[in-house]
């Protein structure tokens, strides 16, 4: 098998195409692609329960994904839990009074940080405190509420 | 029994015998390595004939494997209304194990068996005693290239057969299932992540290329130099191969996957 110029474009092109499946995993598969941290703004707020939200949990409004959790702390004098937001800088026109909800996506799935627009002329800015905020909805806590109504009842 | 105890000790004494002569084997090769750099030629016509002529098979397998994973995942995530996570399912199981693994088996089948085949041979016609005779070292001019060729090719043709499996998926997932696209995608990148699935599985590829490739080099290398010896030789590289990439995925996955 003599040594070629085909041969060299054929190993040229197989590396190329490994190489660029790499890029492609790493990219489109993979969360690489979603860090575009740059143009975004911080907004924090405080739950009695942050429940199980995490890190880089989505933030969404009417259902749409507007940005990520980005820390959650413990707030050591209110005992609060502490969350700080990622909102991409493109939804800069949420009102000051909008709302924040922690909700469950799906009976099982994931849990998220909901947005409700209020209706103040304010927008939100960068480090931005949201007051009006409701814990997340622990099940166990439900259920026991519950089963005590239930035996109260009787 | 006493014929027992015999055979056991034969048999023990021949396995660390050749267990010892792959290690020296594998030194000696990786010394080589050295003398192919300054060769990139020799590397080239390896890399063409143990990654090149692979392609076609990886590709091929991977875009079924992934439309077979798209299909069985959609039946069996539609029980429970998790449609949207076939991409996650797909995406996850193609990077972690079936990438890596599925494409060492074919590499072993594909390029391994091709290479024990033709250093066998080589032996066999007395080439490589030849080369020793004109005082080139056969080891540095024809193990070393095929082994960097091997080495270097299987975690490109890995990537290549998950990026293909997932495209297969979603081929089946989106556009025959009607799953919905754009969560087929965002909950895929949302939970798999680049360091701890893509990185590892690569690590994976690395290592299954590294094995495959020592264990058919050196079961050319060490085969009785006759038709049958090549023929047995190649049966055991591809056996071999088998199993030892099966078992050390448990191995990988156990240390980077499991908190054991």
């Amino acid at each position: 098998m003599q040594h070629s110029k085909t041969q060299d474009t054929l190993v040229g092109f197989f590396v190329a195409s490994g190489i660029s499946a790499l890029f492609y995993m790493a990219l489109q598969v993979s969360n690489l692609g979603s860090y575009s941290s740059d143009d975004s703004y911080t907004v924090i707020a405080h739950f009695q329960n942050s429940g199980g939200l995490k890190v880089k949990s989505p933030v969404s409004v009417a259902g749409v994904r507007i940005g990520r959790v980005s820390a959650i702390r413990l707030d050591k004098d209110s005992h609060e839990s502490v969350v700080e937001m990622r909102i991409e800088s493109q939804y800069n026109n949420l009102p000051s009074d909008s709302g924040v909800s922690i909700y469950t996506a799906g009976l099982l799935g994931e849990q998220y940080v909901s947005l409700d627009p209020g209706s103040s002329d304010e927008y939100l800015k960068d480090k931005s405190t949201i007051d009006i905020t409701s814990s997340a909805i622990v099940l166990e806590e439900m259920i026991g509420k519950f089963m005590l109504n239930k035996a109260e009842g009787k | 029994m006493f014929q027992f105890l015999q055979n056991l000790g034969k048999a023990t004494r021949s396995s660390f015998a050749k267990l010892g002569r792959a290690s020296f084997f594998l030194s000696h090769t990786l010394t080589g390595i050295s003398d192919v750099v300054p060769r990139p030629n020799l590397l080239i016509k390896q890399v063409y004939s143990v990654g090149v002529l692979s392609f076609l098979i990886i590709t091929i397998s991977g875009l079924f494997v992934g439309m077979v994973l798209g299909l069985q995942g959609f039946n069996i995530l539609s029980d429970f209304g998790a449609e949207e996570s076939l991409g996650v399912m797909v995406a996850a199981s193609l990077v972690r194990e079936l990438g890596p693994v599925v494409s060492a088996l074919l590499f072993a089948g594909r390029a391994g068996s091709a290479l024990t085949a033709e250093i066998g041979l080589m032996k066999a016609t007395e080439q490589l005693s030849g080369m020793e005779m004109m005082a080139v070292d056969p080891i540095k001019r024809i193990i070393s290239p095929r082994f960097l060729a091997g080495f270097l090719s299987m975690p490109l043709l890995a990537a290549l057969f998950s990026a293909i499996g997932i495209m297969g998926g979603h081929l089946v997932g989106v556009g025959m299932l009607g799953v919905d696209d754009g969560a087929f995608w965002a909950q895929m990148q949302a939970s798999i992540d680049f360091q701890e699935d893509i990185i590892n599985g690569v690590l994976k590829s690395v290592v299954f290329g590294f094995v495959v490739s020592w264990i058919a080099l050196f079961e050319g290398y060490d085969a009785i130099p006759t038709s049958e010896g090549v023929s047995r030789a190649t049966t055991r590289t591809v056996v071999n191969s088998a199993f030892s990439v099966l078992a050390l995925d448990f191995i990988l996955t156990a240390l980077m996957f499991g908190d054991i």
